[in-house]
């Protein structure tokens, strides 16, 4: 997967994001007792962690990797984080919420917004507090959403984890403040200067390693409420009239299967998606049947904990 | 696209720099709308998103039947109900010639430091104008802030023009010299003024068909253009040390960012307040070790020798050291509801350093319309004043004018931990050149500051046996360890000294107690935390001992324990000699106890351990303000 030569460099641009990422990262490192990174498989989780790495070397990150598993990841997702977690020798916490499990939420039956609620947003705050954490990185960039652009780099969470985006601590410069009282925790965003595209660019420049479902192939897809779905196993009852076909598609955003539209694209490499990245006439967003639930519900959605 | 495009297309983005700017100006000037209309024309919006905002101009707009830009920034809930921006937006967009970061801030007053903190990363800043206002005062404070901030250039872009019956030149040109006759003393190197409606897009990003009169250059290409390179000046190398990174016994590096200046492998630096030098040996990188590196880049350097460096330490040449002081004078821009207080301890942090530090004197306010020095006791809210600082320990610093990341700080409180202010440093204040160290008197709450605590008599009260002097000696070890500065009145230490001549009447049990809380008195107004423990069982003694101090000062802590468990543990046989008739008067025998009403702390102790109960306690301190 490793990109030709001649687009193998970082631009002054990326150089600067990535140094800013960097700095973020080890501020953290040194200000927090317990931190922890949050690792959702996609792009901006692949970069984020690259990121950690360069920022530590030749030391590991001092820290453990956690994942939210809502146990309707797409399966080459889970196969991609045990190989990555793997080469690059890190802790990986998986965490599922078993109550969700128990009372069968899932998001056919349950509906995305509860299920998301409960599989994701309630899974993160138990893993948070189990293990106590202090501080929790997230790969989410301001450029992703409107509340995202409002939301500082060190966010600051109350002890029940609510995000209060009418109060929050003014961040001047690159100061940042960590300190925080028992209980309470920050949400560390390190990618919150870079675009959809910087992500891209860089992940081109790097070659860094990225589940295959970003790149086009022949894949099984159900036409639903005008999103493709991909199915990924038998969970996913075809409704009368649906029927599955095998289509060129690609992802630009991953998350739980029946909530990730696919999109059709025949961009097999990293070189074709970038330069598909130009014509593009939709937000990768879009593609996230979560967000389209109701109004201002990212927002709502984080005053509640989700990240 | 196709790759030889792509090629072309990465190829570019090389040579691309990058403008941070703001837009800042009086509530609803038009900044939002400004910024939306920005990405709007070039294109960066998708269509899903202006799908969006169609649908919400229709719901909260407040343009009629077309698009409400701002909607594309104010992205929160409570911003789009009313109609304002309240927090900063971060948005970003690329031309052929640059890319651009924009820090879209709001206008109400309310809310200036979220102003500050999109100005304190920037280059460049739009001041936007109502035409129909004009300069207000909160133009004037935003173009101070932005002044005091560091911010070089600034765009005066005179909004709204396609409204009221004036002639737009004229009123173009009446507003543009009023500001330039107020920003001149702000000694900005550029002010570009342009006409402009946000709402239509004239001088946006298109020349306007309407105002013709007017020759300069559009918003985009004056963004485009403007330079501010030849603002950074070189600099000495500097690096503040994040972290040491020892992934083994034979790597020791100091990871950090370049704060100014180039370094390279083989250049001598000194560790400046300790003043140890070394040589770099290795710029280490995951992509290799480099020859050299310069400002912003994120590396970690090696040392040839053993040198005690650790995270808040600054490397720099020896031949060009920063300032290393504990006391200076520095512009405060404060941003807390609660009014700065000088000789109040506070925590600053500089670079990667935090240090302990109180105002020993505020010199002057700022008043933002005239920019007249006032004499002033404090700051309140987003108020700008000079003030001398003391800190509890030398650090290095450069002057905020020579470098933003050497003299930038924050201010936190230690109570509530929020960020209260932002300051600047002007120049260090060396001891002997200072001798007002101590502008304020020393009084309580000067002693208290420096402890970082707020004093208060934590006043134990319950039966014998209750254990109250076990939990009280638990809660004040661990205040120790939290480095509180505490004392413990009980019988023991008080009976033996200062009460010697008491015996056990009533009246020598209530001149007892006199003196305990006369004693405890003292110790608040010496700053402490004092923990009394006596089983004070009549509410009028304690109600006594209570109005001795200030309100919030005195803390009743009930011991609650049942009287049957007291005498099951009964550690001293005492309540089996008082049963017995031994003791006369015993408390719960044959004297009464008087239950505590309202304590402030009430700890039953049934079911847990002495150290539950100090945790209990020591939580209660923190909620209430004691210790932070
Ligand atoms: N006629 C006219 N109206 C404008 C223009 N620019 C903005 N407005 C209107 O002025 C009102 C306020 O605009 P905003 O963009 O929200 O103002 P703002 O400066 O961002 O306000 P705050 O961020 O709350 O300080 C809105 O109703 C805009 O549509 C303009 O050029 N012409
Ligand atoms: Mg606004």
């Amino acid at each position: 997967m490793a990109a030709p030569a001649q687009t193998r460099s970082r631009s002054p641009h990326l150089k600067r994001l990535e140094a800013e990422s960097i700095f973020i990262m080890r501020e953290v490192a040194a200000e927090f007792a317990n931190p922890v990174m949050l690792y959702s498989i996609g792009k901006d989780s692949s970069v984020m962690l690259h990121l950690a790495m360069k920022a530590f070397y030749p030391a590991k990150p001092p820290f453990p990797l956690l994942h939210v598993d809502t146990t309707w990841k797409f399966r080459e997702m889970i196969t991609f984080r045990e190989e990555n977690v793997k080469r690059l020798g890190l802790k990986l916490i998986v965490h599922i919420n078993e109550d969700g499990v128990r009372a069968g939420i899932n998001p056919f039956d349950s509906g995305s917004s509860v299920h998301t609620q409960v599989m994701k947003t309630e899974g993160l705050k138990q893993a948070l507090d189990k293990y106590g954490f202090d501080a929790a990185f997230g790969g989410a960039r301001r450029d992703e959403e409107k509340s995202r652009a409002k939301e500082r780099i060190f966010s600051f969470r109350t002890a029940a984890h609510g995000w209060d985006p009418k109060n929050q601590r003014p961040e001047l410069w690159n100061l940042f403040n960590a300190r925080i009282k028992k209980g309470e925790s920050i949400r560390v965003f390190p990618l919150s200067n870079w675009t959809e595209l910087d992500i891209w660019e860089y992940i081109l420049a790097e070659g860094i390693p990225i589940v295959p479902l970003y790149f086009a192939a022949k894949r099984p897809v159900v036409e639903r409420d005008g999103a493709l779905i991909m199915r990924d196993d038998e969970r996913m009852k075809l409704l009368p009239g649906e029927k599955v076909e095998e289509r060129l598609v690609r992802f630009r955003t991953l998350g739980c299967y029946p909530l990730t539209g696919a999109i059709e694209s025949p961009a097999t490499t990293l070189e074709e998606i970038v330069a598909e990245m130009f014509t593009a006439r939709t937000s990768e967003r879009q593609g996230r049947v979560i967000d389209h639930d109701e109004n201002a519900s990212m927002e709502k959605k984080k005053r509640e904990g989700y990240f | 696209m196709r790759p030889d495009e792509l090629r072309t297309y990465l190829a570019k983005q090389h040579g691309k720099s990058l403008l941070r700017f703001l837009t800042c100006g009086s509530v609803d000037d038009g900044k939002s709308t400004l910024i939306g209309r920005l990405l709007h024309d070039t294109k960066v919006i998708f269509e899903d998103q202006l799908k969006t905002l169609e649908k919400d101009s229709r719901k909260h707009g407040t343009t009629g039947e077309n698009i409400d830009f701002a909607l594309l920034l104010d992205g929160l809930e409570a911003e789009r109900q009313q109609g304002i921006t309240i927090d900063v937006a971060y948005r970003f967009f690329a031309t052929e010639k640059r890319k651009f970061i924009v820090a879209d801030t709001p206008g109400h007053e309310q809310y200036t430091r979220n102003m500050a903190t999109g100005a304190s990363n920037s280059d460049l800043a739009i001041i936007l104008l109502d035409a129909r206002k004009g300069v207000l005062t909160q133009t004037r404070r935003h173009a101070y802030i932005c002044a005091l901030l560091g911010i070089r250039h600034v765009v005066l872009a005179v909004n709204k023009l396609d409204l009221g019956d004036a002639e737009a030149k004229d009123v173009f040109e009446a507003w543009d010299e009023q500001f330039r006759a107020f920003a001149s003393k702000l000694g900005f190197a550029s002010i570009v003024s342009i006409p402009m409606s946000a709402l239509r897009g004239d001088n946006v990003i298109a020349q306007s068909q309407v105002f013709d009169w007017y020759r300069g250059p559009t918003l985009l290409a004056h963004l485009e253009t403007v330079d501010i390179e030849s603002d950074r000046r070189a600099r000495s190398f500097r690096m503040p040390v994040q972290w040491v990174n020892r992934p083994n016994l034979d790597f020791r590096g100091f990871a950090g960012t370049i704060a100014s200046g180039l370094v390279r492998a083989g250049d001598p630096v000194v560790v400046a307040s300790s003043g140890r030098t070394s040589v770099v040996s290795r710029i280490v990188t995951m992509d290799g070790d480099l020859a050299e590196a310069g400002a912003g880049d994120a590396v970690t350097l090696t040392l040839k020798d053993e040198v005690d460096i650790s995270r808040g330490d600054v490397l720099a040449p020896p031949n060009a050291r920063p300032e290393v002081a504990d006391q200076f004078a520095a512009h405060l821009l404060w941003m807390a509801e609660e009014e700065l207080l000088p000789g109040r301890q506070y925590l600053i942090k500089i670079g990667t350093k935090t240090v302990p530090a109180s105002v020993t004197e505020l010199k002057h306010k700022v008043d933002v319309n005239s920019l007249e020095h006032l004499a002033a006791k404090t700051l309140q809210l987003n108020e700008v004043g000079f003030c001398n600082f003391s800190t509890t320990a030398p650090f290095a610093f450069d002057p905020y004018g020579e470098s933003r990341e050497g003299g930038g700080f924050i201010v936190i409180d230690r109570f509530t931990n929020g960020t209260v202010g932002a300051g600047m440093i002007e120049f260090g204040l060396r001891r002997a050149t200072n001798v007002h160290l101590q502008a304020i008197d020393v009084n309580k709450s000067a002693r208290a500051s420096m402890k970082g605590q707020k004093p208060v008599i934590l006043w134990f009260t319950g039966l014998s046996g209750s254990g109250k002097s076990t939990i009280a000696n638990i809660v004040e070890r661990k205040l120790h360890d939290l480095r509180h500065h505490t004392y413990i009145l009980d019988g023991d230490n008080v009976r033996h000294g200062l009460n010697r001549d008491l015996g056990f009447t009533d009246a020598n049990r209530v001149e007892n107690i006199r003196r305990v809380a006369e004693a405890a008195k003292l110790f608040v107004d010496a700053g402490m935390i004092v923990l009394v423990s006596f089983i004070s069982p009549f509410r009028s003694e304690r109600r006594t001992a209570r109005e001795l101090v200030e309100a919030g000062e005195f803390l009743e802590v009930f011991i609650d324990t049942p009287i049957e468990v007291c005498m099951t543990r009964d550690p001293k046989g005492l309540y089996k000699r008082a049963k017995a008739g031994e003791i006369k008067n015993f408390t719960g025998i044959d004297s009464p106890y008087e239950v505590p009403e309202k304590p402030e702390i009430h700890v039953r102790t049934v079911d847990i351990t002495p150290e539950d109960a100090a945790d209990q306690i020591v939580a209660r301190l923190r909620s209430a303000g004691v210790i932070p």
